[in-house]
């Protein structure tokens, strides 16, 4: 992790098992529930993370992603269910038989130890010779960087530096999964874009399996291979983040990730085809493979295009409206629209250039969408 | 009331009026005391004669090692007490942790000395322990031979200043930090010993500075155990056999006045710049861990274990005081009310003068402390840093040592009207118990100014009310909670204070409970009226302080209720 970090690596739609490293694990989680007292906090969750992946725990807070992290490590109440690492089934040891390295949003460095005390304990509590401690702390500080800070204390170094070494502390006893959670979420809003690129990389240069948990989509959506969206104690979904964006599974995982419109009504058969009928008169054929029965219709704000003429085209291929617009933000790189459309109001963002200029309150307009974009959600 | 005229002037009025009160009663008496150490006795010279002296003595050098042997020793078995206890009930999940902590607490309710005698029933070579041992198995313990019984009987009086402190310590450990630990492969002791420990140690240096001093200090338990042979004792059988010009004694003052500013300043030294309590964003919180089956066996154990040696004292002086002949037997022979009926009928003085002199001393206290709290916080007069340094500074001062100050300053001084040196008038224990409650006093009030806003304040001046006037209806009512804790810890510590009393008291008439207990505790045939006095004086400590509590709560709660309402209102 070095200061000239490299443009990332596109991470579009891999699973990535061949970036593994040599020790990769793959992780297997099934059935775990977890409660605190009466409360489920984890009702059953499987999930398989492949070897050397970088994967991204995401959802709100409450929705159990620090709690599952934390019970892979071996904090917390005892599970039921089966966390297994490769082979091995790690669920009824203790957290300092696992060698899972985690590296704690508090970073929880040791105020008393000097960073180099900090990053050798995990090796000292191993049993190892003092003699191959030390090159190997060093190393571990070299890839992170702070070399020459071994002798500080950590109240000496900035919130970033010190996340840096509870990294190495982390890597340099060399587990076989690394679990961040919320790594970035105690950084200066400028630190956060340039740690997450380098935390990638560090990630592709070792190989390590590594879970990263956040409630931003964002931090998610930039560093994860795949990601698990997490609510209420269940897994809603997992994929890779322009699967899970561009095909939520339900409204949850629609509306947790980005701002989406959603229209009630139902799939009806029309002859032999399937046809969406929803409020405010939105009415469009659906691929004939969806089930009738209540659904909701789900677009994204940018797939919607004003103006042109509400004719033109396949009248299959868009669904086209006439409304007026109520709202108008100007974001930059984009115009968010809210435009009523037959008593409902839709979210439209279009891009922003320089001779374009940004319709009144009050103006009338239209717009068409691409029917094949829309997506048809059951719940 | 404390500030009698308008702006500065009431302010400099009411500091110079306390700093005289410090400098007359607490600088002038242990400045005398160390000037004479330094004094040839015939010449009045300056002169290290008396020091040499003191060291080519092989009693004083022995009473010098054995002073210093006992308070490290104390420390030591006072940790052992201390530092299970405090582990266990804040970083686990642990069921009567509360009960426990609360138990802990009580030795603090107890005086030392009245424990000792009980602990000699108990744990003494004729004691219930020792006969058990000796019918079943054959040999004895010296638990409270010579210096093992003062170590023993100290480190169970005064381990609570270690779990109070290290427990506050511990508490503020953030989760995380323990838990990275265990990450990285550590648990156990090792966890306890690298990381846990080292965090709290300023929470343990401070409480066990305290321990040092106080043993280091203390008159009553070495006298009532008849360990003569250390610092304190020797000071006061100098004074009180040989007379107040020995010069003996003042260099024996000197010397623990020196131990108690060092062992003050090694635990600021070595807790300066370590204030390790990191409860971060994001951290662990203060979610505490699980016991397994059998570390949670292995923890009742040792908890119980240490809970009935730490309740002995108050087993022992139960039964005492209820027993009728208990010698040479595991328990008493036979069970009367006879030792209360006879401290009824007799001992009721000791009980009245102890209400009157810890009373007053004590609401003494609390004016001292408001006025001086609030000269600091409050006011810009210049120096006013010097009457918070003089007031806390007590803490440093023995008994003892303030004991032979007033002795040698005020014998000469004959009082007015009542036509006795102030030294043998009995208003003079009230003034040393004053000085020496000062510095609880002080705390308490200071913490409760600093929760009163000054906005508060600002107010009602903007309102047109005077400094006067906002003290008398603002300030003080609101630091009320914190006032009456202030004068409840004062007056209960006083009541059972000892070291500066023993050497004040000039008729048995105008005695305190703690003389009493002490000169009836002399005699074999006194231990019942002896332990039945001590029953009641821990009573009434245990009361006292049970109050403190409520008070400090209260206004706690009252202060809560306060903040709900702001918020509610939008405030």
């Amino acid at each position: 992790m070095n200061e000239h970090s490299q443009p990332a690596i596109s991470a579009t739609g891999a699973t990535a098992p061949g970036r593994a490293g040599p020790k990769a694990e793959r992780l297997v989680i099934e059935g775990l529930r977890l409660a605190f007292g009466a409360n489920e906090v984890l009702k059953g969750v499987d999930l398989v993370i492949e070897p050397g992946e970088f994967f991204a725990f995401l959802g709100p807070s409450g929705s159990g992603k620090s709690t599952l992290l934390r019970a892979i490590a071996g904090f917390g109440p005892k599970p039921s269910g089966r966390i297994l690492i490769g082979e091995e089934e790690i669920t009824d040891e203790p957290p300092w038989k696992r060698n899972v390295g985690m590296v704690f949003q508090s970073y929880a460095l040791w105020p008393h130890m000097t960073v180099w005390k900090n990053v050798a304990f995990g090796l000292e509590e191993r049993g190892m010779r003092r003699s191959e401690i030390a090159p190997r702390v060093r190393r571990a500080l070299e890839l992170v960087g702070l070399a020459e800070f071994a002798d500080r204390r950590p109240s000496q170094l900035s919130g970033g530096q010190q996340q840096r070494v509870a990294l190495a502390r982390t890597l340099v006893v060399e587990p076989r999964v690394l679990l961040l959670d919320e790594p970035l979420s105690n950084l200066d809003a400028n630190l956060r874009v340039q740690v997450r690129r380098e935390l990638k990389q560090l990630q592709r240069q070792l190989g390590i399996t590594t879970i990263f948990v956040t409630h931003d989509q964002e931090e998610a959506n930039t560093t994860s291979d795949r990601m698990a969206v997490l609510n209420d104690g269940l897994i809603q979904q997992v994929g890779a983040p322009v699967e899970l964006y561009d095909r939520p599974a339900n409204l949850f995982v629609a509306t947790f990730l980005g701002s989406a419109n959603l229209i009630e009504g139902e799939v009806l058969a029309d002859g032999g085809r399937r046809l969406f009928s929803g409020r405010g008169g939105f009415r469009f054929p659906v691929a004939a493979a969806e089930p009738e029965g209540r659904a909701h219709a789900l677009f994204r704000p940018q797939i919607v295009h004003l103006g042109g003429n509400p004719a033109g085209g396949d009248s299959n291929e868009f669904f086209t409206f006439s409304g007026r617009v109520v709202r108008a933000e100007f974001l930059g790189m984009l115009v968010r629209y809210g435009v009523e459309v037959a008593g409902i109001e839709l979210l439209v963002d279009e891009p922003h250039e320089p001779d374009r200029p940004v319709l009144p309150e009050g103006a009338e307009v239209t717009g068409r969408i691409l029917t094949r974009q829309i997506r048809i959600l059951r719940g | 009331m404390i500030f009698a005229g308008r702006g500065q002037w009431g302010a400099f009025g009411t500091g110079g009026f306390v700093l005289l009160v410090l400098l007359v009663f607490l600088v002038i008496p242990v400045g005398k005391v160390i000037y004479v150490a330094f004094q040839q006795p015939d010449t009045g010279a300056f002169t290290l004669v008396n020091f040499l002296d003191f060291f080519n003595t092989s009693l004083f050098r022995e009473s010098f090692y054995n002073s210093l042997y006992v308070a490290a020793m104390s420390v030591v078995v006072a940790s052992l007490i201390a530092i299970p206890l405090a582990y266990f009930t804040t970083r686990f999940r642990f069921g009567a942790a509360a009960l426990l902590q609360t138990l802990g607490v009580i030795p603090l309710i107890m005086p030392p000395f009245v424990g000792a005698v009980a602990m000699q029933m108990i744990f003494g070579a004729n004691g219930s322990i020792n006969l058990l041992l000796d019918e079943y198995f054959g040999f004895t313990i010296p638990f409270m031979e010579g210096l093992n019984g003062v170590i023993l009987v100290q480190a169970i009086h005064y381990f609570p200043f270690i779990l109070i402190n290290l427990s506050a310590s511990l508490a503020n450990i953030d989760r995380s930090v323990e838990e990275s630990a265990q990450n990285l492969g550590s648990y156990g002791f090792r966890l306890f010993r690298r990381i846990v420990f080292p965090l709290a140690m300023p929470g343990y240096v401070a409480g066990a500075a305290l321990v040092f001093l106080k043993v280091f200090d203390d008159l009553g338990t070495p006298l009532l155990l008849n360990v003569n042979n250390m610092l304190a004792p020797q000071a006061y059988l100098r004074i009180s056999s040989i007379g107040i010009t020995d010069p003996m004694g003042y260099v024996i003052s000197v010397i623990l006045v020196a131990f108690s500013l060092f062992s003050l300043w090694l635990s600021y030294f070595v807790t300066r710049g370590r204030d390790y309590a990191s409860l971060e964003k994001g951290g662990g919180g203060l979610g505490k861990r699980d016991l397994g089956t059998w570390g949670r066996l292995g923890a009742w154990l040792v908890i119980l274990i240490i809970l009935l040696i730490v309740l002995t004292p108050h087993i022992g002086l139960l039964l005492l005081s209820f027993g009728t002949i208990w010698s040479f037997s595991v328990l008493p022979d036979a069970y009367t009310l006879a030792h209360y009926r006879e401290v009824f009928s007799t001992a009721m003085p000791y009980i009245t003068n102890t209400l009157i002199y810890a009373g007053l001393a004590a609401l003494f206290d609390v004016i001292l402390a408001t006025a001086i709290a609030y000269l600091v916080w409050r006011t810009g007069i210049p120096g006013r840093q010097i009457l918070d340094y003089l007031g806390t500074a007590a803490v440093a001062v023995p008994g003892v040592v303030l004991g032979i100050g007033y002795l040698r300053v005020f014998h000469d001084f004959q009082v007015p009207f009542v036509d006795k040196p102030l030294a043998s008038w009995w208003v003079i224990i009230v003034v040393a118990l004053m000085i020496r409650r000062l510095p609880y006093a002080l705390r308490a009030c200071t913490a409760a100014l600093q929760q009163v806003s000054i906005a508060l304040e600002e107010a009602a001046l903007n309102l047109g009310a005077g400094r006067f006037r906002t003290v008398h209806r603002i300030v003080v009512p609101l630091m009320a909670g914190g006032i009456m804790a202030g004068f409840v810890t004062s007056f209960a510590t006083a009541a059972v204070e000892l070291s500066a009393t023993i050497m004040l008291v000039s008729a048995e008439s105008d005695a305190p409970v703690a003389y009493g207990i002490y000169v009836y505790m002399q005699t074999a045939a006194g231990r019942g009226p002896g332990a039945a006095l001590g029953v009641l004086a821990v009573l009434l400590v245990g009361i006292a302080t049970y109050l403190s509590h409520r008070f400090v709560e209260r206004s706690r709660e009252v202060e809560e209720a306060d903040r709900r309402l702001a918020v509610a209102q939008g405030a």
